[in-house]
């Protein structure tokens, strides 16, 4: 692995965890799609500084294009209080403007430079570690682990230090309400937050992998757990893997190295997708199963219950008429009364069903239920 | 002006990309309508980027550029990063708006892979795929154009046959079911015709300029009336509008793409509509809001006199502006309030300068104080 695979990857998972911090905020509030707004509506920002500037790599730049994040909040909100169209319909309506507002720009004035659409929206990591930080000629490394090591360490001091007030605003802004935090002022904040990730990983990774990157680990991280504090972890250490992964991915394929972590993100949450413990889909279908086959042997123990001791029993007992008078396939009879002979419910003699005692106590107590 | 409609129908390229707009224009707009009302909006943007991936992997297994043969390819992946979308929100608590994120950015990520991966390979150049993703309204050709206007009009004849049955969708899928209609197949269908209704539309706008042209041309029609069909007339009417106009405009304007000046143009009509629709739109709220605010100063002035008048046994007694003013500190507008209430012969102003209720204005200050009192 030379210095610069070892670079690449470091960059990715910085970026990876800078993200999945305030991603969590936004799958849990159901902001999500915000994301996707600012990070393209910050290209404005970055065409407008730019042009003031004239330097790629200026700090104003970083601070326009966090404010046109902003901005796109702002817009989204006003627009939404009208009450005129829907949240998701201002969504919608708002980022294409300011995008296309800066495509034009771009297109227009920028004869020149080395700004165009395509590094912003698809990025390419591969370059990083090709601008350098220097200080007095002396090399620390590429420019974009700094700048998105700084970020990530916002990120997360800001989450420490709010954790409580992040928390309560999330699953109750009733509450936070009443106790006095101001949900504007929480919203807001979340947002700068969510612009300035997404500006410092714009011209790293671009923007659709700063989508995948804030919304893909916490929401397969949230088929996994309720709890907040593991959400964050979890969530970053997803946003980790998943990068490393793509980056070797990308260099087998010769591809994106974005595109790829970003499929692997994808991978990563089909996989939890399938196989989640509580939530996936496979437990869902077994947990189905299951419960299909408790309540009919339940309904079995009743019927049991019903005819016992009485003349009609060697009839209505008999495996051979279940089909007939309880509606089921032979088959699933057969599945039913053998997971209650194991359940030691229920005896077979010679084709023909009787209680035993703790069988007969179940049935009763369905009745009375 | 003359010049102008000339060189539409005479310049190949402007012909055909104002064509082409107009088409994209009329079908996403109509179909846009349905997928604003059904709280879809987002879902545009998020299949016209997982749309990406079909593209590529048309081509890398067709080897085709062709446009049908692309198209093809991205209404497969749009349709199953849809029915991806619809299926995690049904069967897990990953809201709708993360499902959207997750799915947009992973096809859109994989889409790239693919075409990095293409443009690898020694035999093909992914040139013609690049405008899929901004969108090249003026490298359109007639057989584009062609093809945009078949499957348009496949998709505008499906609404009208379907109609009702969508119409009744949009607005109540509970009772739609209750009616024994197969819900699901309609979803399904009215899905799918929004998918490749934003699959024509990719060439001209690109993957993230679509989604505006579902929701924008919807959203301002919305502004003007409350009838769907009016709606979806009049989003049809904006997109092709929007898109003739930003075709144009782009055209006499050196330098200036085509998908933004399409948006650009779709956005303003939007802006119009929210200000000016009438009944709904934002500045004739502001001035009923106005004028109901004036008809409450006004009252309080005159309910102001005739308390004074009450307190002062008669209506003779006159009452100087000063008086008024301070009893109707927070409301203002007094002296415009006694102008407007003396053209109206309510009150008159004393030789001294004072002013007094008229006998027509008590009977309508005891009105209004009736009023008042029986809705308290």
């Amino acid at each position: 692995m030379t210095s610069a695979q070892f670079e690449i990857q470091l960059i990715a998972v910085v970026v990876a965890i800078a993200c999945a911090l305030p991603g969590v905020f936004l799958v849990l509030r159901r902001m999500a799609m915000m994301s996707d707004a600012i990070s393209h509506s910050i290209l404005l920002g970055i065409v407008l500084a730019f042009f003031l500037t004239r330097d790629l790599t200026s700090p104003f730049l970083v601070i326009a294009a966090t404010l046109s994040g902003v901005l796109t909040v702002s817009l989204v909100e006003l627009l939404n209080r009208t009450r005129l169209v829907r949240e998701d319909t201002a969504i919608g309506l708002i980022f294409p403007v300011l995008f296309s507002i800066g495509v034009i720009l771009i297109s227009r004035y920028s004869g020149d430079i080395h700004l165009d659409t395509d590094s912003v929206l698809l990025g390419e990591l591969a370059f990083a570690p090709f601008d350098r930080f220097i200080i007095f000629s002396r090399d620390f490394g590429p420019r974009a682990l700094y700048l998105m090591g700084g970020i990530m360490f916002i990120n997360i001091v800001l989450i420490i230090m709010f954790y409580k007030e992040l928390k309560v605003a999330t699953f109750d802004a009733g509450l936070a309400m009443a106790l006095g935090f101001s949900p504007a002022l929480i919203h807001y904040g979340l947002m700068s937050m969510v612009s300035i990730t997404a500006v410092g990983a714009f011209d790293a990774v671009g923007s659709i992998l700063v989508v995948a990157l804030m919304i893909g680990p916490p929401a397969s991280v949230y088929l996994l757990t309720d709890r907040l504090s593991l959400l964050l972890i979890l969530s970053s250490l997803l946003g980790a893997a998943g990068s490393i992964m793509g980056y070797w991915v990308a260099h087998l394929l010769d591809a994106s190295i974005a595109g790829s972590i970003s499929s692997m993100i994808g991978l990563i949450f089909l996989a939890v997708y399938l196989f989640a413990p509580d939530r996936g889909l496979i437990a869902i279908a077994r947990r189905r199963r299951r419960q299909r086959i408790e309540f009919a042997l339940e309904m079995l123990l009743v019927h049991l219950f019903n005819h016992e001791g009485l003349p009609e029993a060697a009839i209505e007992c008999h495996i051979a008429n279940l089909p007939e008078h309880l509606y089921w396939e032979l088959q699933f009879a057969q599945r039913v009364i053998r997971s209650g002979e194991k359940g030691n419910l229920l005896l077979n003699r010679e084709e023909i069903l009787f209680l035993t005692s703790t069988g007969r106590e179940r049935a009763q107590k369905s009745i009375l239920a | 002006m003359i010049e102008l409609l000339q060189n539409l129908i005479m310049d190949y390229t402007l012909r055909t990309v104002a064509m082409g707009s107009g088409i994209l224009g009329i079908v996403s707009g109509a179909l846009g309508s349905f997928a604003v009302l059904r709280k879809q909006s987002l879902l545009g943007d998020a299949v016209s980027h997982a749309a990406l991936p079909g593209i590529a992997l048309a081509f890398l297994l067709t080897g085709s550029k062709a446009s049908p043969v692309l198209v093809v390819g991205a209404a497969l992946a749009g349709w199953l990063g849809t029915f991806l979308i619809l299926s995690i929100t049904r069967t897990t608590r990953i809201k709708n708006d993360s499902a959207l994120g997750l799915i947009l950015s992973v096809f859109f990520g994989f889409g790239l892979v693919l075409l990095t991966f293409i443009q690898r390979q020694p035999y093909a150049n992914k040139a013609g795929l690049d405008k899929f993703l901004f969108g090249q309204a003026a490298a359109l050709l007639e057989s584009d154009v062609l093809t945009m206007l078949v499957l348009g009009s496949i998709v505008l004849l499906l609404v009208i046959i379907f109609w009702k049955e969508f119409k009744i969708l949009s607005f109540d899928p509970d009772f739609t079911a209750s009616l024994g209609f197969p819900v699901q197949l309609l979803d399904i269908l009215i899905t799918s015709l929004l998918v490749i209704a934003i699959v024509v539309g990719l060439q001209t706008v690109g993957v993230v300029l679509m989604s505006a042209m579902v929701v924008a041309p919807a959203a301002a029609a919305r502004q003007w009336t409350d009838r769907l069909g009016a709606m979806v007339f009049l989003s049809s009417l904006f997109g092709a509008l929007a898109g003739v106009g930003g075709a144009v405009i782009s055209s006499m304007t050196p330098r200036l793409p085509t998908g933004p000046t399409i948006v650009l143009c779709i956005s303003a009509l939007v802006l119009f509509s929210i200000l000016l629709a009438p009944n709904r739109g934002l500045l004739w709220r502001w001035a009923a809001e106005q004028r109901n605010r004036r008809k409450l100063q006004i009252e309080a002035v005159l309910s102001d006199l005739y308390i004074l008048a009450r307190q002062h046994q008669g209506t003779e007694h006159g009452h100087p502006i000063e008086v008024l003013r301070t009893m109707s500190i927070g409301h203002g507008g007094v002296d415009r309030s006694l102008k407007e209430l003396k053209t109206r012969g309510w009150v008159e102003q004393k030789a001294d300068g004072n002013w007094v209720l008229t006998a027509c204005g008590m009977e309508q200050a005891i009105q209004i104080s009736d009023r008042g009192e029986t809705s308290a």
